[in-house]
């Protein structure tokens, strides 16, 4: 057989039947399910007359719209606690697994997949987000789907799909001080662009990608998407079966064995054809963050605003204009030093522990600046027991962070958690479009130690010079 | 699903690369559970203002664009978040065909799945078609899809590609749900094969 990729491989065991015209019926492994592009689904569902095909290869959770802060109460806004009403209601209906609101395995659906073992090796993964992604960092292939497709899956536990081109990103060599997974993709995303990857699944690899542990990875696969790709995904390892080992959901004992004898095979052979290829060196990246509303508008702490008459291409000469003026910036202005007036810790990207630690090792004696509001989400009720076990919740509340529950919160601001106007915020989240915090809200997206180096400084600044 | 044979009908020009979902449908309108409604709100931070009149520059709120069910514009149309509210608001809105020079997968798939027809056309013939619907009502696109083309008001033709499954589907106004149950014998098979070679696969189950 000629040598295939990762991606090859978990495509072709997943196979049920190619079409005629080349669109394949793909098995879905795991479906994970939430509150906001679900409901529809449900309801076709009901009109149809059908059932899910596999409710016990399904798992629900709500996280988009939940309030992050006190959870006694009932939800004020209306139409989140009805979108939340809706898939409890749902779940029930359809005999689907749930993880509640009030449990401690609630979370954001990308952290709760990984961190429960739900998502394994070799595995085929969806969800009606773009930013299941994430879940390629186990080794598997994970993609996000319309809500269509949602009731596609819940009534065939296949999807209709044609592969992808392969793509891998190589990083080699060993970061700087500093540097952490986000940084890493950051650069990736500003030198290959928000539509580098279309129609490609990417895999990343090299030994500074080998080096990072899982929540380094789900940082990099999660922003796949922002580097246009269906899908990122790193070659299972012994650092991956290691993470897996002893989750909740994952195979126990001699079927771990086997698990794992299976999973070895699945890494890209020797020679196998990539359609796009990509190599950075780990050593040249720095703190970076973004200055625009674009993910692809990346620059080094070190660096200034770029200018937007330097752009050759008239279309992007005016969107950069647009850039500059919705992000209250100049053009060659220091990126360093511009003042923040908010600082979100959390999202799918980085809400893990060990994102947390990254965060309590900068906030550890100092201060959140006057007039800053810092925020910190956790990624899940799990990832918040494990911080405060570890003492890490003191920290952040010495230094005047705030110390919230878990779900998505202000990465999109579907619930309370939002920007005002013209705020100015680092947020350690994965898209800084227009709006997208909250309306004409300012988004700089940087790792959680830059976020962290920003809280108590007030400004942006470069991580480097506090640790 | 609406079939999708033949269109003819007035285009509005957006010249505008990126235009991510979130502008297409912000967010804070996802919280419906319903797929219908959305028209009002989409493009809603370029239709209205902060105070929540409308922006009577914006296209979509001009005459006869206010009416246009095909909407052209720049490269990598509907990236960002895989909301499916983005076709449906689109839809809702009275659009049926998308034109531009490259679209983000998922927004293209999802196009197909609620009757909207994409079509990928060259930066050039995509500028040339923004002319013709800058001339408003006098100059209506034809979107044939039996015959893949478009058909400018001067009568001439600008072929298109397109997926023969997904024409298929489009021109019959097929469920792919339906469509794939046809083949439920060989996902049947296929789990008892997966069963047999990797017995050790989890499910799952919360108390
Ligand atoms: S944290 Fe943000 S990006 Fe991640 S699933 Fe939630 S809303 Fe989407």
């Amino acid at each position: 057989m000629a040598p295939r990729t990762l991606f090859d491989k978990i495509w072709d065991h997943h196979v049920v039947e190619t079409l005629p015209d080349g669109t394949s019926i793909l098995y879905i492994d795991r479906h994970l399910v939430h509150e906001v592009t679900s409901p529809q689904a449900f309801e076709g569902l009901r009109l149809a007359g059908r059932r899910l095909r596999h409710p016990e290869k399904t798992v629900a959770v709500v996280d988009h719209n939940v309030p992050t802060s006190d959870r006694s109460q009932p939800i004020e806004e209306e139409d989140s606690r009805n979108q939340i009403e809706t898939l409890e209601r749902n779940v029930k209906e359809f005999g689907v697994p749930y993880f509640p609101l009030l449990s401690s395995s609630q979370g954001i659906v990308h952290v709760v997949g990984p961190e429960q073992g739900i998502s394994l090796p070799g595995m085929t993964i969806v969800c009606g987000d773009s930013h299941t992604s994430t879940h390629g960092a186990m080794g598997s292939l994970a993609f996000g789907i319309g809500t269509s497709e949602v009731e596609h899956v819940m009534a065939t536990q296949t999807i209709l799909q044609r592969p992808a081109r392969n793509m891998r990103v190589t990083v080699e060599g060993t970061p700087g001080n500093g540097v952490s997974a986000k940084d890493i993709m950051l650069a990736i995303i500003g030198h290959i662009g928000t539509a580098g990857g279309t129609g490609h699944v990417i895999e990343f690899a090299g030994s500074a990608i080998r080096g990072l542990d899982m929540a380094g990875r789900m940082t990099i696969c999660n922003m796949s998407i922002e580097a246009g790709a269906r899908a990122g995904m790193v070659a299972p390892d012994d650092v991956t079966f290691e993470y897996v080992r002893n989750r909740p959901f994952a195979p126990k004992g001699d079927d771990f064995d086997k698990a794992v004898a299976y999973w070895r095979t699945l890494a890209s052979d020797e020679g196998a054809h990539f359609d796009k290829e990509i190599t950075l060196r780990a050593e040249d990246i720095a703190p970076s963050l973004t200055w625009g509303t674009s993910p692809e508008t990346v620059v080094s702490i070190t660096g200034t605003v770029p200018d937007p008459e330097q752009e050759t291409d008239e279309a992007v000469k005016v969107q950069r204009r647009r850039m500059l003026e919705y992000m209250g910036l100049e053009a060659g202005q220091t990126i360093a030093g511009v003042p923040v007036d908010v600082v979100f810790i959390g999202s799918c990207t980085n809400s893990r522990i060990e994102d947390l630690r990254a965060v309590a090792h900068v906030a550890a004696g100092r201060k959140v600046a006057e007039g800053v509001r810092a925020m910190i989400v956790p990624g899940s009720g799990l990832v918040k027991q494990q911080a405060e076990q570890e003492g890490l919740d003191k920290i952040f509340l010495d230094a005047g962070f705030e110390w919230r529950e878990a779900g998505c919160s202000m990465c999109l601001g579907m619930n309370p958690d939002r920007l005002t106007p013209q705020q100015r915020c680092a947020s350690t989240s994965n898209r800084n479009f227009e709006g997208r915090q909250g309306p004409a809200g300012r988004t700089h997206l940087l790792s959680p130690a830059m976020a962290a180096a920003a809280a108590v400084t007030g400004c942006l600044t470069d991580v480097r010079e506090l640790i | 699903m609406e079939k999708f044979t033949s269109l003819s009908a007035v285009a509005a020009a957006l010249p505008e690369a990126n235009i991510d979902t979130d502008k297409i449908i912000p967010a804070r309108f996802l919280k419906t559970t319903k797929r219908t409604g959305l028209g009002k709100h989409a493009f809603d931070s370029m239709r209205y203002h902060p105070d929540g009149t409308e922006n009577p520059d914006f296209v979509l709120n001009q005459l006869p664009w206010r009416h246009a069910e095909i909407l052209i514009t720049h490269d990598n149309l509907g990236c960002g978040s895989s909301r499916e509210h983005a076709p449906w608001a689109l839809l809702d809105f009275g659009i049926r065909c998308v034109i531009a020079p490259s679209f983000a997968d998922i927004f293209f798939n999802n196009c197909f799945k609620n009757g909207i027809l994409p079509i990928c056309l060259p930066r050039e013939l995509c500028d040339a078609l923004m002319e013709d619907a800058r001339m408003g009502s006098n100059a209506r696109l034809t979107v044939d899809l039996p015959r893949q083309v478009v058909i400018r008001p001067d009568g001439k033709e600008i072929p298109f590609e397109i997926d023969p499954f997904r024409k298929h589907m489009l021109i019959e106004g097929l469920d792919d749900i339906g469509q794939t149950l046809l083949h439920e014998k060989r996902i049947d098979t296929y789990e008892e094969q997966v069963a047999h070679d990797r017995p050790w696969v989890p499910t799952i189950s919360i108390d």
